[in-house]
């Protein structure tokens, strides 16, 4: 329906850069899409912030969904603002608002001179990856509230969750981690500056006052590498041993404690000069390859619940009065109101009003349901008629929604590990020891003198420092290069995860389909203009979701006037165009029998009293959509849990063929068991949703992908967030998962070959401190060089962007 | 050869006191935040300088327009 009457000129907004309006309205030579953009000009515009739209084009936030005044209401209360802020003397105040609107320079920009709209704020601190800003204010001239209105009025909504109030859910950095590194590094550099002249003359350096000196030096430098640098290792290699797990860490450990004391007893002696450099060298680069590889997504969260998704306080009725208090306070028996398009946060018994739940954000189900006075409404659902009065039956915490979070999959938070490289450390420990124990028998007979040497050269330069290199830098580089084709992992074990799974779970809503540009399909009597004006005229004037599809679909021609307009909420609307009668609206609402499929998602139309036709509304599957499944099919057993009805079966059936398994009408504990169960049978199963209602599913899956239109935006908690413009892209992402794999194995198999060669030294009992320095930091190198250009081409290969 | 003990200690101890100098911007949070630093430094101090090109006729916000291309 591209009938579109284009004007020769578009107009664009020149505040949020917005094209499709109807009004524009002017002020000089700037046109905006709304009065909100209007007045968010002149506000930025009078405080001299003009710079704002000098740094980007167009950067501002549309303003024309409105924001309800007494949102922030509850910023008042004490009890609510004493766990938001971080700091306070009585006067001043500080504290951080997450503001996930904030997308380019200009927005740091304005952001950082808040003080300019307001007296009141002493002053603004951006950190962008967060998407936070930390505001410092005096309490006497602006209050919280008005603080929140002030930048909710300017575009940037700060978001308070409910998880706010409970825990300090800003992020904090691990710092000690970079210490580490740092000190590593410091003391690996002036060791290998020390060791210098062991390397050039091989006999150390003549002055034997100054051999001394340098080799307490180098013992003294080694002291915090292995002392403090390399405590994440003991650790790590301590809690796999008290779980009867040999990770790689623990030979790891193994060859670090004996390269350490062999080192420190050959300088006491004065019989050699150790090894301690090679030791200081592993440190610095697996802590090196540790640091990259926990490259994170700091702006994204993967550890969301319900509690994120709440409002943080309901207008609640006491003693006659409305007022505003922190859900968490709510108690049974409490009479609530909750407003059209507001999330009904507790379990409650309608009391007053038109109830039209949609329960899309909890179970899936797209179309709303019509409740009666005296039924029960769930949590989760979103009110999509007028307003209406709850009494309260259940505290927050044992509404139905939150029940699934008693889940034990929510409670015990599992360390998904990578098993691959354990697996691999297994064999190569073993090997390792049987190796060192036949060298060891080997001279225990020919030359006892040499077992000594012999047996602990064995162990330090066989060190498998070289599979946790190639293993943290492969995945650093392919976390990154998915991070840039908008698959955001939460961490490396998910791309292991991803390699291993054999089967593939779709949500319908929302995952396959996109539920907002859902297409219009009219069957019926066909329409001349004057018809599809009118129908268009008259859905115009309607806020709900099926009419708003309606008006968008038909051809933009100038609207009509409507008289006499009434809306009855949830059934349909009337009203007079040039006299004529219009009527839209659910097939009760018209007085006929509703045809064969026909639901919530049908509108019929009766203009002068004759009944013209239908619109329905046709699920739209995203974008390549049946060529990601068919590919996906060859490789993967794949299956659908819908929480909708099942009137798309058949077309869906179409699409995954005969092998897919398809189940709708599922709740989230259904599908949560159904992963279980597949679970048990063996399958390793990647979980693709979006809603609140997969969440159960995600986090039982063994990766959980959560699919997300904005990343920014809020997604269940979960692996690994995609991005909705990158779906297409699944069937790759997959085997760049797989490709990981293999890069490792190719460069463990160089760093093998190295060992080999060093392995001929040390079985020998002849390794040269000399061979050592020589052979550690080469294999190190050429795994750093070999995983990058292995990572890159191959990303070349399947297309992937790399910059 | 005694120049050389010097040579070595000042030498450590340079290395040491950046070694100090990297604890302690680690600590205070320098590192927390690599990008917005990097696009902060480039703002302008004062505000004065927007109203300036304002009155110069040099701000940015023109209604845009744009032909269309035909469809």
């Amino acid at each position: 329906m591209i009938l579109e009457a284009k004007t020769e000129t578009d107009l664009i907004c020149c505040h949020c850069g917005e094209t499709d309006f109807e009004n524009p309205v002017r002020e000089g030579t700037h046109v905006f899409c709304c009065q909100g953009c209007q007045m968010v000009y002149n506000l930025i515009n009078k405080n001299g912030l003009c710079d704002y739209y000098v740094l980007n084009q167009t950067p501002g936030l549309n303003q024309r969904p409105e924001i309800r005044a007494d949102k922030f209401a509850f910023l008042d209360d004490e009890h609510v603002k004493q766990k938001l802020i971080s700091f306070t003397d009585g006067k001043q105040v500080r504290l951080t608002f997450y503001l996930p609107q904030m997308h380019c320079s200009s927005c740091i920009w304005l952001l950082e001179n808040l003080r300019s709209l307001s007296p009141g704020i002493v002053s603004s601190r951006v950190d962008f990856p967060q998407r936070t800003v930390d505001v410092l204010y005096s309490e006497d001239l602006i209050s919280l509230r008005k603080l929140a209105e002030l930048l909710t009025h300017i575009g940037y909504e700060p978001h308070i969750s409910l998880k706010d109030l409970d825990e300090r859910s800003i992020k904090i950095i691990d710092r000690r981690r970079l210490i580490r590194l740092g000190v590593a590094g410091f003391c690996f550099g002036n060791i290998m500056m020390l060791s210098l002249p062991e390397y050039l003359s091989g006999n150390g350096v003549s002055d034997p006052n100054l051999h001394s000196l340098f080799s307490w030096l180098i013992l003294a430098l080694s002291l915090p590498v292995f002392f403090y640098s390399a405590s994440e290792f003991y650790l790590s290699a301590w809690h796999g041993l008290k779980q009867r797990l040999l990770n790689i860490d623990a030979p790891i450990v193994l060859a670090i404690g004996i390269t350490f004391f062999r080192s420190i007893y050959e300088i006491v002696t004065h019989t050699g000069a150790g090894y301690l450099d090679s030791m200081s060298g592993i440190v610095f680069f697996m802590l090196a390859g540790r640091a990259f590889q926990d490259y994170t997504h700091q702006s994204l969260s993967f550890d969301r619940d319900f509690k994120s998704y709440f409002p943080v306080s309901v207008c609640c009725k006491r003693n006659g009065e409305e007022v505003y208090v922190p859900v968490s306070q709510i108690k049974a028996g409490d009479r609530i109101l909750i407003r059209s398009n507001e999330l009904i946060p507790v379990d409650g018994m309608l009391f007053y009003g038109k109830a039209l739940i949609d329960y899309s954000f909890v179970t899936g189900e797209s179309n709303p349901v019509e409740k009666a006075t005296g039924e029960i409404l769930y949590a989760g659902g979103k009110q999509r008629g007028g307003e209406i009065e709850l009494e309260v039956v259940k505290d927050v915490s044992q509404s139905y929604l939150t029940r699934l979070w008693n889940n034990s999959v929510f409670k015990e938070k599992k360390e998904k590990r990578a098993v691959f490289i354990d697996n691999l450390s297994k064999y190569f420990t073993w090997g390792l020891l049987s190796l060192a124990l036949i060298t060891g028998c080997y001279w225990f007979y020919q030359d006892s003198s040499k077992l000594l040497p012999a047996v602990t050269s064995i162990l330090i330069v066989a060190c498998p420092c070289a599979i946790l290199l190639s293993a943290t830098f492969t995945n650093g580089h392919i976390m990154r290069v998915l991070g840039r084709n908008g698959l955001y992992l939460k961490n490396a074990s998910a791309i292991e995860a991803l390699a291993a799974s054999d089967m593939i779970i779709f949500d319908k809503t929302g995952t396959i389909s996109q539920a907002k540009s859902a297409k219009i399909i009219y069957t019926g009597q066909e329409l001349d203009f004057l018809g599809k004006q009118q129908i268009r005229s008259l859905a115009r004037q309607s806020n709900h979701a099926l009419s708003r599809a309606i008006a968008q679909e038909l051809p933009s021609a100038p609207a009509l006037k409507v008289d006499n307009y009434r809306e009855y909420e949830g059934r349909g609307a009337e009203g007079d165009i040039q006299n004529v009668h219009v009527q839209m609206g659910s097939a009760q609402f018209l007085g006929i029998s509703p045809g064969e499929n026909a639901g919530f998602s049908t509108v019929y139309v009766k203009i002068a009293n004759q009944i013209y036709g239908r619109f329905s509304l046709k699920n739209n599957y995203r974008k390549g959509m049946g060529a990601v499944i068919s590919e996906l099919g060859k490789k993967y057993k794949l299956a659908l849990l819908s929480g909708d009805n099942d009137a798309e079966k058949n077309d869906l059936a179409k699409v995954f063929g005969i092998t897919g398994h398809l189940c709708f009408d599922q709740s989230p504990e259904d599908k949560l068991n159904y992963i279980l169960n597949l679970q048990k049978k063996g399958h390793r199963v990647v979980m693709i949703g979006d809603g609140l209602n997969d969440s159960g599913a995600l986090m039982q899956s063994d990766v959980g992908i959560a699919l997300s239109e904005d990343v920014n935006n809020f997604s269940p908690a979960c692996d690994a967030i995609l991005s909705a413009g990158d779906f297409e892209k699944l069937p790759h992402f997959l085997s760049f998962a797989k490709t990981a794999k293999k890069i490792i194995l190719a460069s463990f198999a160089i760093s093998l070959l190295y060992n080999v060669v060093g392995l001929g030294f040390a079985m020998q009992g002849n390794l040269s401190p000399v061979t050592a320095a020589v052979l550690m930091p080469l294999s190190s190198v050429s795994i750093l060089v070999f995983t990058a250009l292995a990572c890159k081409i191959a990303a070349y290969h399947i297309g992937f962007k790399l910059r | 050869m005694s120049a050389l003990f010097i040579l070595l200690g000042a030498s450590l101890l340079v290395a040491g006191a950046f070694l100090i100098a990297f604890i302690w911007s680690v600590k205070t949070g320098q590192y927390d935040d690599d990008y917005t630093p990097s696009v902060r430094m480039l703002f302008d101090e004062t505000l004065a300088s927007s109203s300036k090109k304002e009155a110069a006729g040099m701000a940015k916000p023109d209604a845009q327009i744009h032909s269309t291309k035909s469809n």
